[in-house]
């Protein structure tokens, strides 16, 4: 995690498969650990339970039905939320009474269900945000305009222009980021996030509102990124034909609790889920 | 899809603005133009300007709401005066000692900024303007009952004249609510005007800045601000004491521009007053403030030397309204927009002219040479 990954355009690493069940995972210690993690609200539990194990490069899903805990998963680990119960373990080190700018500067990074962007801001603005503490001057430095600041702006500019090419968005650097389309301002989302150099990415329905071309474009580019990255995702979708054809591991949530974990093939052919999505046979 | 122009230029038209400015009244008072009343306002023109700049910083661009911003000025006004007093017969040089005074206000106001924005600031919700508007008034109060002075056996503060044992020799600096007095105006109209660019450059440099994109992020966004990384109680306050220090500062060369300064002078009327300059001028427009805060100032005093006199209030009111509601208004701001698109299209139209004129002159020479 500490060594800088540089993102080389169009230059692919073949990826060993791995995936959320551990005993398959080749060799390497996983990028996120979880485990007994919960938390209650009030007297709701919401999440119980969560063991999961995310490979170093692994392209996992998380799915269920609407309620199941899915977003308030994401917002454990990344501490938007306190966790009541349990441990989570990022590369290792343990996460607990960090905030969520720590947590993000840990390895973590993600995008939010409702986009969040800065509306205000330029597309271009948006990403330098993302590269925020990969730039190193002080508030000092930027009022004096010292060296420093020209280089590192300069590097930055690149930078951000590079990352936004992944999208094929850098001819829309300029323009305000709350006027984009909504396709492009959840692809925007995905390169600020990427901007913060992670080790792990959290996609929350990346897909969501795209239509079946783009969703088609938007899987290409989740491998793509992952392959040159060198990155686990962990995302929730809906759009089943995107969870299948990516994921390498998936996990069931249902009222908080994991009720499968497997691959494509074993969660498609698992009684629990199909019960828990189409309710039990008469 | 909406484009945004790069800044860079911008703000060089806003140092542009400022010195053109600076130019013309200085030539205008070179040739007796400016009538004495007029010259007296240039340098509290100047403090307003910087206040309404720098509260821009923490109401446009950090997006907290503050109503104490005067606070910070009077802290920088008083403790300006007491460091230019002290230092009187250390540095004879009296535009050093105005400089130097003008820091020691800065660091009292960024010091008040410090102390107001370390609790309240790591709170989500409106408790900087509930905080600021009491830090305010406090400030008022606590100036109000203090006195201070030096003699041969060197500084004394109290809270009350009993405990105020001065000797009969020595000089009583702030006197309770008598405020500041015997001080030595120290203030011009140049150092008012290099305090504004100062503030430019603080303000527009840190706007375009790693700091100051993390600033803005927390305004359109906090959550997103904290996912991607940035330490919100960290930016919140370097935006927030910047804003007071620059307060600061300005309050210093108002309170060396008279002899004598109450407390009062810097109560919550001021605080609103600035906030409405920011509000008018447009809420992150650097350009807007500096404007807005130069003539809503001036306007009151200019109409004070008419007949309507007894009116100047009433109309200033009025045109407080009136600039409400044309900037709020979409046919006014469009109409504004097209009367920018047709001086932009002139300027177009004369460049081509220009350009045709040169093309039609050497076709005509390549016609001679031709024939």
């Amino acid at each position: 995690m500490a060594e800088k990954k540089q993102f080389e355009k169009g230059k692919m690493v073949p990826v060993p498969s791995h995936s959320i069940i551990p005993e398959r995972d080749l060799g390497t210690s996983p990028i996120l650990e979880c485990s007994h993690l919960g938390i209650d609200f009030g007297g709701l539990t919401a999440v119980n339970e969560f063991n999961i194990t995310v490979g170093r490069t692994e392209i996992a899903g998380l799915i269920g039905p609407n309620g199941a805990g899915k977003t308030t998963v994401f917002n454990l680990l990344t501490k938007v939320y306190q966790p009541t119960r349990g441990t989570i373990l990022l590369d290792g080190l343990d996460t607990h009474g960090k905030t969520p700018s720590q947590i993000n500067r840990m390895g973590i990074a993600r995008t939010f269900q409702n986009i969040r962007l800065f509306n205000n801001l330029s597309v271009e603005e948006n990403v330098k945000i993302g590269l925020h503490n990969q730039e190193k001057y002080s508030m000092f430095s930027g009022i004096l305009r010292l060296p420093k600041y020209w280089r590192q702006e300069k590097a930055a500019h690149e930078r951000a222009l590079e990352l936004l090419s992944i999208f094929d968005m850098q001819d829309l650097a300029d323009h305000q980021a709350g006027s984009l389309p909504y396709g492009a301002q959840r692809r925007l989302e995905i390169v600020r996030a990427l901007a913060t150099n992670p080790a792990l990415l959290l996609l929350d329905e990346p897909a969501a509102g795209m239509n079946p071309s783009e969703t088609a474009e938007l899987m290409e580019n989740i491998v793509k990124i992952r392959d040159t990255f060198q990155i686990a995702i962990m995302l929730i979708e809906h759009d089943m034909s995107l969870v299948m054809g990516i994921c390498e591991g998936i996990c069931v949530l249902n009222f908080g609790q994991i009720i499968a974990k497997g691959t494509a093939e074993e969660i498609q052919s698992n009684p629990t889920v199909i019960e828990a999505y189409l309710g039990k046979q008469q | 899809m909406k484009k945004i122009n790069k800044n860079s230029l911008n703000g060089f038209i806003n140092y542009g603005i400022v010195i053109a400015a600076f130019v013309i009244l200085q030539a205008a008072i070179g040739m007796g133009r400016l009538s004495n009343s007029l010259q007296s306002l240039l340098v509290p023109a100047c403090c307003y300007i910087v206040m309404a700049v720098s509260l821009n910083l923490t109401v446009g661009i950090l997006g907290e709401l503050s109503l104490g911003h005067a606070g910070f000025m009077s802290l920088g006004a008083f403790s300006g005066i007491v460091a230019s007093i002290l230092l009187q017969d250390l540095v004879p040089m009296a535009p050093l000692r105005l400089a130097l005074s003008m820091v020691v206000g800065a660091a009292a106001g960024a010091l008040g900024g410090v102390i107001v924005g370390v609790p309240v600031l790591r709170l989500q919700g409106d408790y900087l303007a509930i905080v600021t508007l009491a830090f305010g008034q406090i400030i008022k109060n606590i100036i109000m009952v203090l006195y201070v002075g030096v003699d041969e056996n060197g500084f004394h503060m109290a809270a009350s004249s009993d405990h105020f044992n001065l000797s009969a020799d020595g000089t009583a600096i702030i006197k309770g609510p008598m405020g500041a007095v015997g001080v030595t105006k120290l203030a011009s109209f140049t150092a008012g005007f290099i305090l504004i660019l100062i503030t430019l450059v603080v303000v527009q440099n840190l706007v375009n800045s790693r700091s100051g994109r993390a600033i803005m992020a927390l305004r359109d966004n906090r959550i997103a601000a904290e996912s991607v990384g940035i330490n919100v109680t960290k930016y919140k306050l370097m935006a927030f004491v910047t804003s007071a220090a620059l307060a600061g500062a300005a309050g210093t060369l108002f309170g060396l521009n008279y002899s004598s300064t109450v407390a009062s002078k810097f109560d919550f009327n001021t605080s609103i007053l600035v906030l409405v300059f920011v509000v008018l001028g447009g809420l992150g427009s650097i350009r807007g403030s500096i404007i807005a805060a130069a003539l809503l100032y001036v306007l009151p005093e200019l109409l004070r030397s008419f007949d309507i006199a007894e009116y100047r209030m009433l109309i200033y009111a009025i045109v407080l309204i009136l600039v409400m509601l044309a900037t709020n208004n979409e046919q006014f701001t469009a109409l504004m927009g097209r009367v920018g698109g047709w001086f932009k299209a002139a300027g177009k139209r004369i460049a081509g002219w220009l350009k045709s004129l040169g093309r039609t002159e050497s076709k005509g020479k390549g016609g001679t040479t031709n024939g």
